[in-house]
């Protein structure tokens, strides 16, 4: 039988329709599959008396003719999405045990699609991190390695490192996950996989455990554009239970990949040239802008002044929103609890014991930030410059239709490294904190390797409700890298 | 603005974070490089700028004035540390 962990999810909705093999064959070939992976650590939970019995129910709508668009692929819940009856812990001690008695909006839909659980993926604590080392549930390792022969362990990136580790080591067809300031493009590109963050309201909010309610957006990971669209498409559309979940039509991202990108003028916003860029990053900057250009785009140059303002803006609301959100957290309603003298020494205790410290430090910074008499010098100025910023991308798309920046100014780095300086790994997302801000819809593509053998991303940020054209142009961007490489990981299985 | 010790345990205390004297130091120092990395935003003219709360242009919905769920209460404690007779329990708080 060929490979069934290394389809492409549209390869094997075929093979499914043509009974090559079934959900539940699918299914077990990954279950197998992620045992072996298990030094990874990408998932927390693994549900495999679930997976089975979904792929044998989907093997039945099959066979009555009722399919759905996503029917028996196996795929990876990212551990912040409430799952009924599998515990849920936002990668935080504090929800150790917490077992939902209800299940997301998104999940709810993948699963109205066909789509079959293999496990609940790791990610940073409460989704707070850049390289999914916050998790209580240990640090994600990345499938890829340096070519030097180091075996070094590198960072798989964060929030969502579980999902994106899992998709590139062919354990889950698919992932969720969600993007707060980068959380689902930043380890796309780490991973050498496609992630794509739609439209903020675009994927309903509701039962996804809150971190900056503003900025908080599903989206998906997938091995190649396609796949990501169809992935998409699912949990996408409106959902009365979420206050921002927006009332409009979702396009079918399937058709619009049809169809080429001749005439579409991609901006380059000369911002994004950072001080200190590495070469190779720019490198694959300079042969993305080619690569669009011979498809029939048009270059252009564009300016986004505020774009150095965005990380000290998002490090105020995320902080702000994160603080107030974490308020429930009081070992009373759900999750772990210590025992103090009086009520609220159990609080104090409770939340010392349950968080880490990362959480710690930016629950304090919003607090601190939303304190009285420190509200407006911190959190409106942000508010303010946030318009600023989200007027700089409108002001842009006046000139064009897409954007294209690198995802990140780095290759995967090890674990360990930019862990003594919070702002270092700050840094991190400086290419996908603004388009966060703007609630702008924005995708990683895999652009080719570096020189020490890992996956670089390009950035392709769209206008709101637009994600048909950043689709479009990932997919333009995708065929000319011609990226096949599969990580260190596989290739060594392989052998 | 940096943050000493006494300002970080008067953060920790509205927060209802338990944190030792040794972490009210070492935090201090990780905040106020955070607070200096922020203030940047000084520089960045906002007169007369509105402040962005939601990139989603909409107002509210309203609803019917329905009951659309309810009789959950099994649900709605079945995380809980600690229930007695439907309610969740806490420290005495009333003397």
């Amino acid at each position: 039988m060929t490979n069934l962990t290394n389809m492409t999810m549209a390869e094997a909705l075929k093979g499914l329709e043509n009974k090559d093999f079934t959900s539940v064959e699918l299914t077990q070939a990954h279950l197998d599959a992620m045992e072996a992976a298990r030094h990874l650590n990408a998932y927390i939970t693994e549900t495999p008396e679930i997976a089975i019995k979904q792929a044998e129910e989907s093997d039945k709508r099959r066979a009555d003719g009722t399919a759905g668009l996503l029917e028996g692929i196996p795929v990876a819940v990212k551990d912040l999405f409430c799952t009924k009856g599998v515990q849920t812990t936002a990668g935080s001690h504090i929800l150790e045990g917490f077992v939902p008695e209800y299940e997301s909006t998104v999940t709810t839909k993948l699963f109205a699609d066909g789509a079959v659980m293999l496990g609940k993926v790791n990610n940073d604590e409460f989704a707070m991190g850049s390289a999914n080392t916050t998790s209580y549930y240990g640090k994600v390792i990345n499938p890829w390695q340096r070519n030097d022969g180091s075996n070094a362990e590198l960072a798989p990136g964060g929030s969502s490192g579980g999902s994106a580790a899992a998709v590139a080591a062919r354990i889950a067809m698919a992932a969720t996950g969600t993007d707060t300031g980068g959380s689902i493009r930043q380890p796309a590109a780490f991973c050498g996989i496609t992630g794509i963050k739609p439209t903020y309201g675009r994927c309903s909010r509701w039962g996804i455990v809150a971190f900056s309610s503003s900025l908080d957006q599903a989206g998906s990971f997938a091995r190649n554009v396609e796949d990501s669209a169809l992935f998409l498409q699912s949990m996408s559309g409106f959902d009365p239970k979420d206050s921002t979940s927006a009332d409009v039509e979702v396009p079918d991202f399937m058709s619009a990949l049809q169809g080429d990108i001749k005439g579409l003028k991609v901006g380059i916003p000369k911002e994004y040239r950072v001080d200190g860029m590495p070469k190779e990053i720019e490198d694959i900057w300079q042969k993305g802008i080619e690569w669009v250009k011979d498809a029939g785009a048009e270059i252009v140059d564009v300016s986004l002044p505020h774009t150095k303002y965005a990380l000290p803006t998002y490090y105020i609301i995320a902080p702000a929103e994160c603080s107030s959100n974490l308020a429930r957290y009081d070992g009373v309603k759900y999750g772990q609890r210590v025992e103090g003298e009086d009520l609220i020494d159990t609080y104090e205790k409770t939340r010392a014991a349950g968080f880490g410290d990362e959480v710690k430090r930016r629950i304090m910074i919003g607090t601190y930030a939303l304190s009285s008499g420190y509200y407006d010098a911190y959190y409106i100025k942000a508010q303010k410059v946030r318009r600023l910023i989200s007027n700089d991308f409108m002001e842009a798309y006046k000139k064009c239709d897409v954007l294209l920046t690198p995802t990140a100014p780095s290759a995967a780095f090890a674990l360990g490294e930019n862990e003594d300086d919070p702002i270092k790994m700050y840094l991190n997302d400086v290419f996908t904190v603004p388009a966060s801000l703007a609630g702008l819809p924005g995708m990683s593509v895999p652009a080719g390797l570096n020189e020490q053998g890992l996956p670089l991303g390009l950035q392709i940020i769209g206008r709101p409700w637009d994600e048909a054209t950043v689709l479009k142009v990932g997919q333009a961007v995708e065929k000319a890298a011609n990226f096949i490489e599969m990580p260190s990981f596989n290739s060594k299985m392989a052998a | 603005m940096s943050l000493d010790k006494d300002a970080v345990m008067k953060v920790a205390r509205l927060a209802r974070l338990k944190i030792t004297d040794e972490e009210a130091t070492k935090y201090g120092g990780q905040l106020s490089n955070i607070i200096q990395f922020v203030e940047q935003l000084n520089e960045v003219d906002t007169d007369n700028v509105e402040p962005l709360a939601s990139v989603v242009d909409i107002d509210l919905r309203l609803r019917e004035d329905e009951i659309t769920d309810g009789g959950i209460q099994d649900d709605v404690l079945a995380n809980s540390p600690e229930t007695l007779e439907g309610f969740f329990v806490v420290p005495k708080v009333v003397e």
